[in-house]
């Protein structure tokens, strides 16, 4: 880290690495993010699978009730941004919401390259493709809750626009729907990063591997505060 | 732009082997309702149809009955509350002024009610709209007799109305002094279910 590292034999003091030696966990989301994930994924979850119901007629007909399964569609779809929404009250979220929202032309060339993987392009606390993910999912899930009002409340809008609202509905439902089942699939592939979700903490070796950028300014931050307890010579 | 997406899937949809593609909402297909749990299927041998109420003549109709009366048919969409809909889908049976004509309705009637054998489905419209040209007992869509998913054996069609006015799995027809609000109209819907727009 800094030059202090080469003086180890002075053990009375702490250094700014010390951070690095003591814990092999690093924390990556805190307890609100993790409650705003679990019920999203709770909500979405209900609203593909009643989506499912009544978009499939092999299913729907023998399914049946179709207001109940229409009621409950529509409420989780309601609720879907509200956790989101709350989640403005949490530092944390609205952090990464920040970094979420932010892409810069490192991220452009993480996109555009096969090697992406390779840490070449150093990665900050999440990837150009979980900020991909993440503006595409939440843009689709207002679209379909504008779409969605509009067919529910059926005396809101003249035919024409329900027409409309059904097919933009129809088509950005699929599309959030592949791109949830994409995002399932890349979390299935990397226990580390479902355990940093569930549990709120990732390994020190992962945080490096796949967000090398993140974990730096981690240790430097926990370096300035560790430097900060050092008592003034 | 819907159209032309209908135009391009359409055909790849009806060739695709695998079926998955009308898995997917692609446009001008039908979504089936049912507001019940699993509805029994109905034999075209054992099904029966009554009319009754308001009438000088009550009568019940079995699927040959009602082949036996003057039949009619005619190409029309249908068009769903909500927004979708299914363009030029072709319809036949009797048009239910026929069956009305039979039935000789009282001077007091005004309305006609239907009842689904799902058990639970209703619906009305008042007696002048039931004797429209488009309003009829359906016994084919789509060329071929009505699928049970899509109401058969016998449904009604009633053109020029949204979708919910028209009764899947009709069981009985009654004649009344007044209409009384369907299954979905206690749901917010309008009795009037005119398409107007």
């Amino acid at each position: 880290m800094t030059s202090t590292e080469s003086s180890g034999n002075n053990t009375a003091r702490p250094t700014p690495s010390a951070p690095e030696s003591t814990s092999a966990s690093v924390p990556r989301f805190s307890r609100a993010e993790r409650m705003i994930h679990r019920t999203t994924a709770i909500l979405m979850t209900v609203c593909i699978l009643t989506a499912a119901v009544l978009y499939n007629g092999s299913i729907a007909v023998p399914v049946g009730h179709r207001h109940l399964i229409e009621l409950i569609h529509v409420y989780c779809g309601f609720a879907l941004p509200i956790p989101m929404l709350l989640g403005i009250l949490s530092f944390a979220y609205r952090a990464d919401l920040r970094r979420l929202g932010r892409f810069t032309p490192a991220d452009r060339r993480w996109l555009r390259t096969r090697t992406r993987r390779d840490g070449t392009i150093t990665v900050g606390k999440f990837n150009a493709g979980q900020k991909l993910n993440a503006s595409l999912a939440s843009g689709s899930i207002l679209v379909l809750l504008g779409t969605g009002v509009l067919m529910y409340f059926v005396k809101l809008a003249p035919l024409p626009w329900r027409s409309g609202a059904t097919f933009v509905h129809d088509w950005f439902s699929l599309a959030l729907g592949l791109l949830v089942v994409g995002h399932v699939i890349f979390a299935l592939k990397d226990p580390e990063a479902r355990r940093g979700m569930r549990t709120g903490s990732v390994s020190r070796a992962w945080a490096r591997t796949e967000h090398a950028g993140w974990l730096h300014d981690l240790e430097s931050a926990a370096a300035t505060e560790s430097a900060a307890e050092v008592p003034e010579k | 732009m819907q159209n032309a997406l209908a135009q391009v899937i359409g055909p790849v949809a009806d060739h695709d082997p695998t079926g998955l593609l009308s898995l997917i909402p692609l446009g001008d297909t039908f979504r089936y309702y049912s507001v019940t749990g699993s509805v029994r299927e109905e034999t075209a041998d054992n099904y029966r149809l009554s009319v009754s109420g308001l009438v000088d003549h009550p009568a019940t109709y079995s699927i040959s009955d009602l082949k036996a009366l003057p039949q009619t048919s005619l190409i029309q969409d249908f068009q769903c509350v909500t927004g979708w809909h299914v363009p030029g889908v072709h319809w036949a049976g009797v048009q239910l002024s026929v069956l009305l004509e039979k039935a000789a309705p009282a001077k007091q009637a005004r309305a006609v009610r239907f009842t689904s054998f799902d058990g639970t489905y209703t619906e009305s419209l008042t007696l002048a709209e039931a004797r429209r040209p488009d309003v009829m007992v359906a016994l084919e869509m789509l060329g071929a007799p009505v699928t049970h998913d899509h109401g058969g054996p016998v449904r009604m069609y009633a053109g020029s109305m949204y979708g919910y006015k028209s009764t899947k799995w009709l069981s009985g027809i009654e004649l009344a002094e007044t209409e009384t609000p369907g299954y979905w109209e206690t749901r917010g819907y309008d009795i009037d279910g005119i398409i107007r727009e």
